[in-house]
């Protein structure tokens, strides 16, 4: 059984090191950023490589097109921003020039979610996952640590196709030790259990392993699945989970209403209906505060997902 | 080069008029699609495609190609004709245009068929991918040229200008643009310059036409001194003069650490006179009455 360590990391840091790394070994990148390869690391690439690096100043919509045009000369592209710039200030230029034609653009979008904190809620990206799961063509992850993070970026840029990989800010406990496998389309199971499953994506997987720990202690024994690979989604292990498991809670760091707990509901309802509870937003903006705090204001914790838990099971 | 480099401006003259033929053809059998900004452009892809750009029909994918991107997606008559004319695929398969299971879709996609480059529909995205095109020429070391046309009412968007910005930025020589300035968008008029009766309203300062019909949908004069002020080389032709063009696109080979624009002073709807400036027709399909008289008119 899995359990967080000591070490923490942003997901987002793994982003510039890994494509450093993949250029190394001999893949043809280009990187394009907005105004803010600092934070989202990109910059640390654009040193090493100056000539794979392009800034494009404050211009979302026109980095896409770019990057759409470096892929369609055989180029594998990665293009990152904050969460709330991309997807949103050019969700028409990913549908036109990205999704449509399958263009080789791997978008790496930073500091998603509630926890990005002090700045707001306009910048706390909470839909960002609906919209780009809503693409035909993108494949879709949010990394529950910067191991998988790192792993999810070096297969993108070894896989052919628009990706769409969620990072986010704070340093968070690393789950997973160097030598672990992204496979694209699987569940991970971090943890297993007969009376309920958590299935849980980014930071939100170590606080449902928390939660897990919680609940094994009152004899409460869950399976803890990291969907981390949101589309394509593993049909697979949710069917399994309701199977064997009989009750199902999700949790995530972005709306609830079309997110990861109504594409698990929509898969459940499909196969072996359970009883269900949703930990997440409901259907609010975000507002400033540090992580932490925002996480409790918001019920984006261990005992909000323990809660959920037991909740689910009494309705069996 | 291709063969076709060797053409005659006799036989130009001819390939423009096959061309047309087709577009006002390919509506009619569609009957939707956009003839008037088809109609604009035929000049600009007569040379490009037969004169100006090293490509091979034969070779779509070829790597050394020059790149033809047609940014105002929603002209795909102009392009389909004009690569089917170029051997890209048979003339005959213009007649399926919008149909369902087509490869000729409503608005182009990259590869379908061979000989386009770009996915457009949704506007101001040629002129980005564009500089996606140019600097991976550079990163490569590759001598290609990347040729964009645009439409006057897509320079409208915001994102227009943030390329136009980032072109200059990065000194892209090996890129050129052309504006295919016709004056007339979805909803009438772009500007002042052909409304015939228009009066400005006091208070809001809109032009209305006296039918009713809003005019003067978005200024965007002194256009050349706004890509100059954007870090362009500019050039103006008589967008329907096939010498001019093919002056201009020779000149902007030699212009150094500046992209150029070209910008075409065309006609909408040029070659049809009931077509021809009649906003009416940016997007409706003759009837085929209306078709006989066109093709009677185009020769």
């Amino acid at each position: 059984m899995a359990s967080v360590s000591e070490k923490i990391a942003a997901t987002r840091e793994a982003f510039g090191p890994t494509l450093i790394r993949l250029v190394q070994q001999g893949l043809d990148i280009a990187v394009v950023d907005a105004d803010l390869g600092v934070s989202t690391t990109a910059a640390a690439f654009g040193k090493e490589f100056p000539g794979r690096f392009f800034s494009v100043g404050v211009a979302e919509q026109n980095m896409i097109g770019v990057a759409a045009g470096l892929a369609g000369a055989g180029k594998t592209v990665f293009a990152s921003s904050f969460a709330v710039f991309v997807p949103y200030r050019c969700y028409d230029q990913i549908r036109i020039s990205l999704a449509y034609p399958k263009a080789n653009v791997k978008l790496v979008a930073s500091h998603g979610g509630l926890v990005t904190g002090e700045d707001g809620f306009s910048a706390q990206a909470l839909e960002d996952l609906t919209m780009m799961c809503s693409l035909p063509n993108f494949s879709v992850i949010f990394p529950a640590d910067v191991v998988e993070s790192a792993r999810a970026i070096e297969m993108a840029a070894h896989t052919p196709g628009p990706f769409y990989i969620r990072t986010f800010r704070p340093k968070i406990p690393v789950i997973y030790s160097d030598d672990f496998r992204f496979e694209l389309g699987k569940a991970h199971q971090l943890r297993d259990g007969r009376d309920a499953t958590i299935i849980a994506v980014g930071e939100m997987v170590y606080i449902a392993l928390q939660a897990a720990e919680k609940l094994a202690a009152e004899g409460v024994q869950c399976r803890v699945l990291n969907m981390s690979s949101l589309k394509p989604l593993d049909e697979r292990a949710i069917t399994a989970a309701a199977n064997e498991t009989g009750a199902i809670v999700t949790a995530e760091d972005h709306q609830i209403r079309i997110g990861l707990g109504s594409m698990v509901a929509q898969v459940t309802a499909g196969s072996h209906p359970v009883p269900m509870e949703f930990v997440g937003v409901h259907d609010r903006f975000g507002e400033s505060g540090k992580w932490e705090e925002l996480l409790e204001h918001f019920g984006l914790t261990s005992n909000a997902i323990a809660d959920a838990v037991r909740k689910a099971i009494s309705r069996k | 080069m291709t063969s076709t480099s060797e053409l005659s401006l006799e036989a130009l003259e001819d390939v423009a008029k096959r061309i047309r033929r087709d577009i006002v053809t390919m509506i009619a059998a569609a009957n939707s699609g956009h003839p008037g900004g088809s109609l604009s452009a035929v000049e600009i892809f007569v040379v490009l495609y037969f004169r100006i750009a090293r490509h091979d029909p034969n070779k779509p994918d070829w790597p050394d190609r020059d790149r033809v991107i047609l940014s105002k997606g929603h002209a795909t008559p102009i392009i389909y004709a004009t690569l089917a004319e170029a051997g890209y695929f048979p003339i005959d398969e213009l007649l399926t245009f919008r149909q369902l299971g087509t490869r000729l879709q409503g608005h182009i996609t990259t590869g379908t068929p061979h000989g386009v480059e770009n996915t457009a529909g949704s506007l101001a995205q040629g002129l980005p991918y564009s500089i996606g095109q140019a600097l991976a020429a550079r990163m490569d070391g590759r001598d290609y040229r990347v040729y964009c046309v645009l439409g006057d009412g897509e320079l409208n968007e915001g994102s227009i200008w943030e390329a136009a910005m980032s072109a200059s930025h990065y000194r892209l020589d090996n890129l050129t643009a052309i504006v295919d300035r016709n004056h007339i968008q979805n909803d009438g008029f772009g500007d002042e310059t052909l409304i015939p009766q228009n009066q400005r309203d006091e208070h809001t300062g809109a032009w209305v036409r006296a039918d009713g019909h809003t005019a003067n949908i978005m200024s965007l004069e002194p256009l050349a001194d706004k890509w100059r002020a954007f870090g362009w080389h500019v050039e103006e032709v008589d967008g329907h003069d096939l010498v001019a063009l093919i002056d201009a696109l020779e000149q902007a080979k030699s212009v150094k650490g500046q992209p150029t624009v070209i910008i075409a002073h065309t006609t909408k709807g040029k070659g049809v006179s009931f077509m021809e400036n009649n906003p009416v027709f940016h997007a409706r399909a003759p009837s085929p009455e209306q078709l006989e008289q066109a093709l009677r008119e185009i020769g």
